[in-house]
């Protein structure tokens, strides 16, 4: 034990100080240098060692990736596109895919939507720190735990015994008869009750850094709007929206992508069954469950393109911020 | 190899020593005392002191503790530890480790189909020079040798085994514990007459997280057992019998009419209630069903902890449909297989297929032994179903194990969907037939 | 609060009874949140307090109503699991070293990217957040296999190097989006004054980004505290002795899903240090920080 304590001390203060002197270091070296190759060089030299870890860890698994997932299951020849061409024709792939649009769409609008609103109104209560914690929670609870808050959630039972879930019981209060939430269908009803887990769990999330954003605004720019006789809505929506727009970008990107590869909360909730499956989860089971690396490869390299709308967004908006800056 | 010259003598010995301790059924438990003479571990290993064994399994809670428990007088004898991990990601772990090389001495192994591949890709030792074979075939329940087996070698061993297809019911309602209905066609109309105040004739439930739909999947296989007999069965899982064949359509339309359609709350409830407390309205009052169709292990599951064994629950087999086949019981169980042929690896594995070893587990109650020899089980109930496995004319092992990977999921996710409602029968068979045309080709 | 009224040349200012009514719209809105938000976790509170059986069995309010039975086996049962002080231990070793190191490596990035121009910048950035969407599952066989080689696999260092890698795209994207927008004329006059960039990242840059930076913190440790994947696979084959809380505590669950009423449990008690983190880390959240500089 002792051992190990050592180790980790000398890790938490070791490597930021070999970073720090690292950084200190190539700016000594650059000074050998002129005062015009400095700054082509410098850039590099400060992105080194994230570039180095991207590379190892990201970028090295993502090529094997490419190139697995153009092979058969085996991993021996070459298939081409015929992974691609199983997964677009398979129908639970593209149920699969329906719902991820789903989740998309749902999951960013929630989360972001609510956490904006959670930010801006807890700005002026002074119970503000409780109302963020209490949001918080749910991010801090592992997903296994999770999935049991919600299990107590949707419980259901047939018609005319007692119920124990929260929700029907509550349904059972006002007269309705109870639904099953994770087995209905319906206007992909189950599909939404898993989104509701996981808005709950990541609102926090949104909030967090919206809020984050939102302290960061000059008080003195919304005061002196408030003075000048503006309410509160225009306040928000000519100074305070406009500056968060870059955070919420930010915020959303990450949460979309978080829907991309969302799998935890439907592998334990209902396993994807029902109409609820959704392609990170289809990812794992041929991975780990059927062994054909091939398949999962190529759903892999489909979440990558998916995204390449969401990237060119973000350089749009790159774009439009620094022609402010 | 200079091993075999110990190994005979070492043999002879374990066999002596299994045959003193089987003999003597009072022998005392092997709990943390050292190493006795009578009731010690019967291999006679030499020391391992200061050496370790990986272990990874899917046991966690108590199954875990009685594993531990289980190997703790190999460690007293051989001085060598065994380091556990329990994890329900077993097939993350096992691929990744097949793939990259990095894996445990021993591993809990998913099925006999996954056993094969490691087998297949070189990652698993075979057991033939580890293990007496012939000591081991003795023992061992027929059928769960050959399910060990692979390309001729021994890979797999069962540490614990499982009866499937019992009929669990209440005495308090109806006691059928000396007059079981001997056919299908006598639980119906048995049961029907005596559901009393019972709201319904089944207590149905398939929810199992990722595995939802299992317990749909063992009826299926038990009517098609049943009704077809082994050797159908067996054609079945091969995959050489279509899904859309008389027998397997004969067997789900049994299920949705007799099963789903007389079940507490209906297929939908069915697919709302974790299996694990899908049998607790057998006591309730009213009780919610009159029979439980599940395992053996569910004695250690939801309610019935809680309950006393042959007072508040009893079982009887699953019925004969076609008397030809009325003899044949489903089994189940843990298959073990070794990554590294390290000595402490070897001693360990040679040790879990004793009898005393699993009595250990057996004692402790919930688990039945894949060891002909140990039978110290804590009740009359769990006897019978251990005897049931050791002794069983035609042992079959669950189909859908058996069946690849693929074809087992989408045969639980197809379950679910059908006992839904959402999906037909006609249906269900066409996508299961669908999965198979690719699943069985790789 | 705004004082007495001043000249309202557009509009009339909101009188009291809009005021109050706002104030009342504001309280309400945030009750209801903070309400349905609380819910579901009160539930699995009340449950953990309650006997295995009875949470079978019936809903989690009957907790709250006579005859209580309640009881505290489920924390004890847990509180009891063999190892669990160790994979408390593990779990801080893992989880400290990977919350600092990826911040401190994603800050200096993060300062190139929005503070020192060179070709490529944008386009770079994006395929760096691009990154974001590589699923983890399928770097666990490449990177196992380099860690094997390395020797490294079943060791903290291990997982120290994965979270930092896996940690990256988002730190970086978080810190670049707000150092980004931190004014430009701060840098500008202290580039004037000749300060180098190294004074300029760690004099000014990195205290105004003291949010941010406590909320990526906050996230990291979250992260990295509630993992179980990476740690089992890195760690588990070779050396069970070093794995994290979570895989203790999913264990607590058998091979067949029975026992998980004790999950409830485990989740507070697991939860308790990362509240703590989340607490202590709040008061960085101040507005002002960067105050007295003109922005917009």
């Amino acid at each position: 034990m002792d051992d190990r304590l050592i180790t980790a001390i000398v890790v938490v203060v070791g490597v930021p100080g070999v970073l720090v002197g690292y950084i200190w270091g190539t700016e000594q070296v650059l000074r050998l240098f002129g005062g015009r190759t400095q700054p082509r060089i410098r850039p590099w030299l400060w992105l080194l060692p994230a570039l180095g870890f991207l590379g190892v860890f990201l970028v090295y698994p993502t090529i094997g990736t490419i190139i697995r997932s153009l092979q058969d299951k085996a991993g021996t020849e070459f298939v081409g596109l015929a992974n691609y061409a199983w997964f677009f024709s398979n129908d639970n792939a593209l149920s699969a895919l329906k719902n991820n649009v789903l989740w998309v769409v749902f999951l960013t609008v929630f989360t972001v939507g609510i956490g904006l609103l959670i930010s801006v109104l807890v700005d002026r209560v002074r119970y503000e720190s409780v109302a963020k914690s209490v949001i918080f929670v749910p991010l801090a609870v592992s997903m296994v735990a999770a999935g049991v808050i919600w299990k107590f959630m949707y419980e259901y039972r047939p018609p005319g015994e007692p119920q124990i879930g929260t929700l029907n019981a509550a349904l059972g209060a006002v007269g309705t008869g109870p639904v099953a939430f994770l087995q209905a269908q319906d206007f992909s009803m189950n599909t939404f009750a898993l989104i509701a887990v996981m808005t709950w769990m990541w609102t926090g999330f949104a909030m967090v850094i919206i809020s984050a954003a939102l302290k960061s605004i000059n008080p003195e720019l919304l005061e002196a709007a408030r003075m000048d006789g503006a309410n509160e809505w225009q306040v928000f929506r000519g100074i305070i929206f406009p500056l968060l727009v870059p955070t919420l970008a930010v915020v959303s990107t990450t949460i979309v992508i978080t829907a991309l590869k969302a799998f935890d909360v439907v592998y334990t909730m209902t396993s994807g069954n029902l109409e609820t499956d959704v392609i990170a989860n289809l990812m794992i089971k041929q991975m780990f469950s059927f062994g054909d690396f091939g398949r999962a490869s190529a759903i892999a390299v489909v979440l990558l393109l998916a995204i390449v709308p969401i990237m060119l967004f973000n350089i749009r908006q790159f774009r439009s911020q620094e022609a402010v800056r | 190899m200079t091993r075999a010259r110990y190994l005979a003598p070492l043999m002879a010995l374990g066999l002596v020593l299994a045959a003193c301790t089987s003999a003597s059924p009072s022998a005392s438990p092997g709990t943390s005392s050292g190493p006795s003479a009578s009731a010690g571990p019967s291999t006679g290993e030499d020391d391992l002191t200061g050496q370790s064994v990986t272990v990874i399994g899917t046991w966690g809670d108590a199954e875990e503790e009685a594993f531990l428990a289980m190997v703790k007088p190999w460690e007293d004898a051989t001085g060598a530890t065994v380091k556990y991990t329990g994890t329900r990601d077993i097939n993350t772990i096992l691929t990744t480790g097949v793939a990259s090389g990095v894996l445990p001495d021993l591993a809990g192994l998913p099925g006999p189909g996954q056993m094969a591949e490691y087998a297949a890709a070189g990652a698993l030792k075979p057991l033939d020079d580890v293990l007496d074979i012939a000591t081991y075939e003795s023992e061992t329940a027929s059928g769960l040798v050959s399910l060990g087996q692979a390309d001729g070698s021994t890979f797999g061993v069962f540490i614990k085994a499982s009866v499937k297809g019992l009929i669990w019911f209440n005495p308090g309602l109806y006691d059928y514990t000396d007059n079981a209905p001997a056919t299908w066609d006598d639980l119906l109309t048995q049961g029907a007459a005596n559901q009393g105040s019972a709201q319904a004739l089944w207590c149905l439930g398939i929810e199992s997280g990722a595995a939802s739909g299992w317990p749909a999947t063992d009826w299926i296989e038990q009517i098609v057992l049943h009704q077809a007999g082994p050797d159908v069965y067996n054609q079945w899982w091969a995959g050489d019998l279509a899904w859309d064949s008389p027998e397997i359509r004969g067997a789900f339309e049994v299920y949705m009419n007799d099963v789903v359609g007389k079940s507490f709350g209906g297929g939908t409830n069915a697919v709302a209630t974790s299996f694990l407390t899908a049998g607790d309205p057998l006591f309730t009052s009213p009780q919610g069903c009159e029979f439980f169709h599940q395992a053996s292990f569910i004695t250690g599951l939801g309610d019935f902890p809680n309950r006393t064994a042959g007072t508040d629950y009893n079982a009887f087999p699953f019925p004969s449909i076609n008397d030809a086949y009325a003899n044949a019981v489903e089994g189940a169980g843990d298959l073990f297989g070794m990554f590294h042929d390290t000595p402490a690896a070897k001693s360990l594995m040679r040790y879990l297929v004793t009898a005393d070893a699993q009595n250990i587990w057996v004692r402790i109650g919930g688990a039945l032994s894949a060891n002909k020899n140990a039978s110290d089980y804590p009740d009359d109930i769990s006897s019978t179903m251990g005897s049931m496995v050791a002794n069983a004319e035609m042992l079959v092992f669950d189909a859908s194990d058996q069946m690849p990977a693929a074809m087992n999921e989408a045969f639980w996710s197809t379950m679910v969907s059908l006992t839904n409602g959402s999906i037909t029968i006609d249906k269900a068979l066409s996508d299961l037939d669908a999965v198979a045309a690719d699943a069985y080709g790789s | 609060m705004t004082t007495a009224a001043s000249t309202q040349p557009r509009g009339a200012r909101p009188g009291w009874f809009t005021r109050a009514r706002g104030r009342v719209g504001v309280h309400a809105v945030l009750a209801i949140l903070m309400i349905v938000w609380l819910l579901p976790t009160v539930g699995l509170l009340v449950n953990s307090f309650r006997q295995p059986a009875a949470v079978s069995a019936s809903g989690w309010w009957e907790g709250l109503i006579p005859p209580y039975d309640l009881t505290l086996e489920n924390y004890a049962h847990v509180l009891a699991r063999n190892g669990i002080a160790d994979a408390f231990i593990n779990s801080l070793f893992i989880t400290i070293p990977a919350t600092v190191i990826p911040i401190l490596v994603a800050a200096f990035a993060a300062y190139a990217f929005s503070w020192m121009e060179f070709r490529g910048r944008n386009l770079l950035f994006v395929v760096v957040v691009g990154l974001l969407v590589v699923p983890l599952q399928t770097t666990l066989i490449p990177i196992l296999r380099l860690f094997a080689s390395l020797g490294i696999n079943g060791q903290f260092l291990a997982v120290w190097l994965a979270h930092t890698g896996y940690g990256l795209p988002f730190a970086i994207y978080l810190l670049r989006n707000y150092m980004g927008g931190l004014p430009r004329e701060v840098f500008e006059s202290a580039a004037i004054d000749g300060a180098s960039p190294v004074t300029s990242f760690f004099r000014l840059a990195l205290p105004m980004s003291v949010p941010v930076i406590a909320a990526l913190a906050i996230f990291q440790f979250l992260f990295v505290w509630n993992d179980l994947l990476v740690a089992l696979i890195y760690i588990g084959a070779a050396n069970p002795d070093n794995l994290p809380l979570t895989v203790n505590l999913a264990n607590l669950v058998n091979s067949l899903g029975g026992g998980w009423q004790a999950l409830g449990a485990a989740a507070f008690l697991s939860m308790a240090l990362p509240l703590v983190v989340f607490f202590s880390l709040q008061r960085f959240f101040v507005r002002g920080i960067v105050g007295g500089s003109v922005k917009g």
